[in-house]
């Protein structure tokens, strides 16, 4: 049984100019201990999902199921929410400096947050454990740098910092929304790195949402691929990168630097990201895809298991086979395998 | 592709002056860029790199010359340009052009885009009316957008549009020289390789010159010919593309190199990673000698009493030139070379991923695979 598992959610926003369909029937679990990446390009409805699941979408309607433990996050209120909102799903964001109150220092954060889930906790035993939690993400001298501002940090202790808060209270769920987007290569790699050291001694499941596909190839096990709110591809890491299906997907790994050897002409997706008020008919990616058939143009296809590999499915009308599959691509775009 | 250069830097040096409260003025200055001396060749990508704060953007605008020098000199097809007056370097600025990163914040959002992309026409007088008109419709289609669209605003483009709109905006007076700010780094991937794609068709078409400024190390490998490395106000690596990304000898290189992830998880697994420990120091009180020798792990006593200068080292190309005392020099010291690593890679496996075995970075640096 999975740790969180994620049916059928829909999120729309009403707006003046209509409604903002973010979130199309996407459905995802997590396992204690595995890292789910949801990879996308802007729009594409994967921090919105999340944020959902958290209750943090007000003014969103919102449809489907997120079962947690045996409760089901979407109809719990608010009150049993902020219990298990910090708690036991932790979440990160992109920007550490707007995450963390610029005014307090960081060490009375973090133990402010540790006293509002366990109201029993001395102030000098949060503070023990707040230094103990800086020590362990790599901040130098954490029994000295608790007592320092936001804005004395860098960039980079700043988003350990959050990951300190995110790990205090050793949540069951970690959602890492573009973790590492704001900071340096060098400074990702510790990042990252810290992120899979605590989830290894913790057994955290991790959500990582991002745009960089390299971060995924890093250290994802299973990894979503969404496009205009929907999901196209879900599947384990390898298959997504070495034997996909789906025409986004492959046309995601073909517009990369570096694909085709150096320096060769880059190839990328053809037209623009579809408008979310009014996306396409059909398949969300058919006015971009290379593939297309006059049946992506009317009916959307499911999430269907493809290669007879019950975990790997994806949402495109080609055919389900894998020798078919790659016949196509060796005759729409010249090449007979993925990579 | 001649080597005649184009654009010759010597000794270039811009120090901010720190703004204190108070009554005490303070004497502390940022040494941004601190003595880099370069030649851009006609016709070639340089690439420059470096993490923030490394002082890239900064030369950028030293070299067009929007920020002042504090010494140092700047020479434009064999001219002086480092002393001019903004009256003076008028002219100069149809030869020199530059794209900016956010499509946002660069386009004024009031105004038209026929307008935005004539305004080098009308700044520099070349064209009015219908031949002005008629000029920015040209240089649309140029960039692939549509000419239709003249009269439209820049919130009614996407943001892969809007950049094209920067980029008709720098061509239209067919400038020499295009210093491309992290031209795609707000952009999606999809939308990123269409951009990436026009500016090299430009390249060719126009004969253009680019200084590429990116942190995005797999970006500059695919546009560049020769790469320079910054790291605090320093260039520490300047190379060919391929030498620098093949066999790097800094110790810095070879570590941010390593740092990269790329999309290509069977070489992830099997690669070795250089974790850097700490933070780029102030650029305040920069360190002494090698700036890079309080993070490296090859640092010795000499490293910070004496400054290495950016020579070819032994065993390089005169091309490749390198700052350091004791540049990496054997194989198993390269970490993740972005040879295609893939090739060899048979093994497979998520056991990769969760021998992790990290410790907090108590050592200077540590290695290990992930």
């Amino acid at each position: 049984m999975a740790l969180l598992e994620v049916h059928d959610l829909n999120v729309s926003f009403p707006t003046n100019d209509g409604l903002v369909q973010a979130v199309r029937g996407l459905s995802f679990s997590v396992d204690a201990g595995k890292t789910l990446g949801i990879v996308g390009e802007s729009g594409s409805g994967k921090s919105v999902s999340t944020q959902t699941i958290m209750g943090l979408t007000r003014g969103a309607r919102i449809s489907g199921q997120a079962m947690f433990r045996g409760k089901d996050l979407l109809t719990t209120n608010e009150h049993d929410l902020r219990a298990i909102r910090g708690a036991q799903i932790a979440m990160i964001f992109q920007d550490p400096l707007s995450s963390l109150h610029p005014y307090y220092r960081v060490g009375w954060q973090i133990v402010e947050m540790i006293r509002a889930h366990e109201p029993g906790t001395s102030k000098g035993a949060a503070r023990n454990r707040a230094v103990e939690l800086l020590g362990l993400v790599g901040i130098p001298q954490p029994a000295q740098r608790i007592d320092d501002f936001p804005h004395q940090f860098s960039g980079g202790m700043r988003q350990r910092a959050m990951i300190a808060m995110a790990m205090a209270l050793n949540p069951a769920v970690l959602v890492a929304d573009e973790p590492t987007t704001a900071l340096d290569v060098t400074v990702q790699a510790q990042v990252l790195r810290v992120i899979e050291k605590l989830q290894a001694d913790f057994g955290t499941a991790v959500i990582l949402i991002t745009h960089d596909l390299g971060v995924i190839a890093e250290v994802a096990d299973d990894v979503i691929v969404m496009y205009a709110g929907r999901v196209m591809e879900a599947s384990t890491r390898d298959t997504i990168f070495y034997d996909n299906h789906h025409p986004y997907t492959e046309g995601l790994l073909r517009s990369l630097p570096g694909y085709g050897g150096d320096r060769a002409r880059l190839q990328p997706i053809p037209g623009q990201p579809p408008s979310l008020i009014n996306p396409p008919r059909g398949c969300p990616f058919n006015p971009r895809c290379p593939y297309v058939m006059e049946r992506c143009k009317l009916e959307t296809p499911s999430l269907d298991i493809v290669f007879g590999d019950s975990q790997h499915s994806s949402a495109c009308w080609l055919s389900h086979t894998r020798e078919e599959r790659v016949a196509i691509r060796a005759q729409v775009v010249g090449e007979p395998v993925a990579s | 592709m001649t080597t005649e250069s184009i654009l010759s830097l010597t000794d270039v040096v811009k120090h901010f002056p720190v703004q204190s409260g108070g009554v005490r003025r303070s004497r502390d200055v940022v040494h941004a860029v601190d003595g880099v001396s370069l030649d851009v060749r006609r016709g070639e990508t340089l690439g420059l790199v470096g993490e923030t704060g490394c002082g890239k953007s900064t030369l950028a605008r030293c070299v067009t010359r929007l920020f002042d020098l504090t010494s140092g000199r700047v020479e434009f097809e064999g001219r002086d340009i480092s002393r001019l007056k903004a009256r003076q370097l008028r002219p100069l600025r149809r030869e020199m052009q530059m794209i900016f990163q956010d499509p946002y914040g660069s386009l004024n959002p009031k105004r038209r885009v026929g307008s935005i992309i004539g305004d080098p026409f009308a700044i520099h007088g070349l064209a009015s009316g219908a031949e002005r008109k008629r000029k920015v419709q040209e240089v649309m289609e140029l960039v692939g957008l549509n000419p239709e669209h003249f009269n439209r605003f820049p919130a009614e483009f996407s943001g892969g549009q809007r950049q094209r709109i920067g980029v008709a905006r720098a061509i239209a007076l067919k400038p020499k020289l295009i210093v491309c700010d992290e031209p795609v780094s707000a952009l999606d991937v999809s939308i990123q390789a269409q951009v990436l794609n026009l500016l090299s068709d430009l390249q060719k078409q126009l004969g253009l010159t680019y200084i590429f400024i990116s942190h995005d190390l797999s970006v500059v490998r695919h546009v560049s010919d020769r790469v320079a490395l910054m790291y605090l106000g320093k260039i520490v690596e300047l190379s060919p593309s391929e030498a620098l990304y093949e066999h790097p000898r800094h110790p810095y290189a070879n570590a941010l190199l390593s740092a990269v992830p790329r999309p290509d998880p069977r070489a992830a697994a099997t690669r070795e990673r250089i974790i850097l420990v700490g933070d780029v120091p102030s650029p305040i009180h920069p360190p002494s000698g090698c700036r890079f020798h309080p993070r490296c792990p090859k640092a010795q006593q000499r490293c910070s009493d004496e400054e290495p200068l950016l020579v070819a080292r032994d065993g390089d190309e005169a091309t490749h030139a390198t700052a350091c005392h004791f540049p990496v020099d054997s194989p198993e010291e390269l970490a993740g070379t972005w040879v295609a690593a893939s090739a060899d890679a048979d093994v497979v496996g998520a056991a990769a991923v969760d021998d992790v075995g990290v410790t907090p970075p108590t050592e200077l640096t540590e290695r290990g695979r992930i």
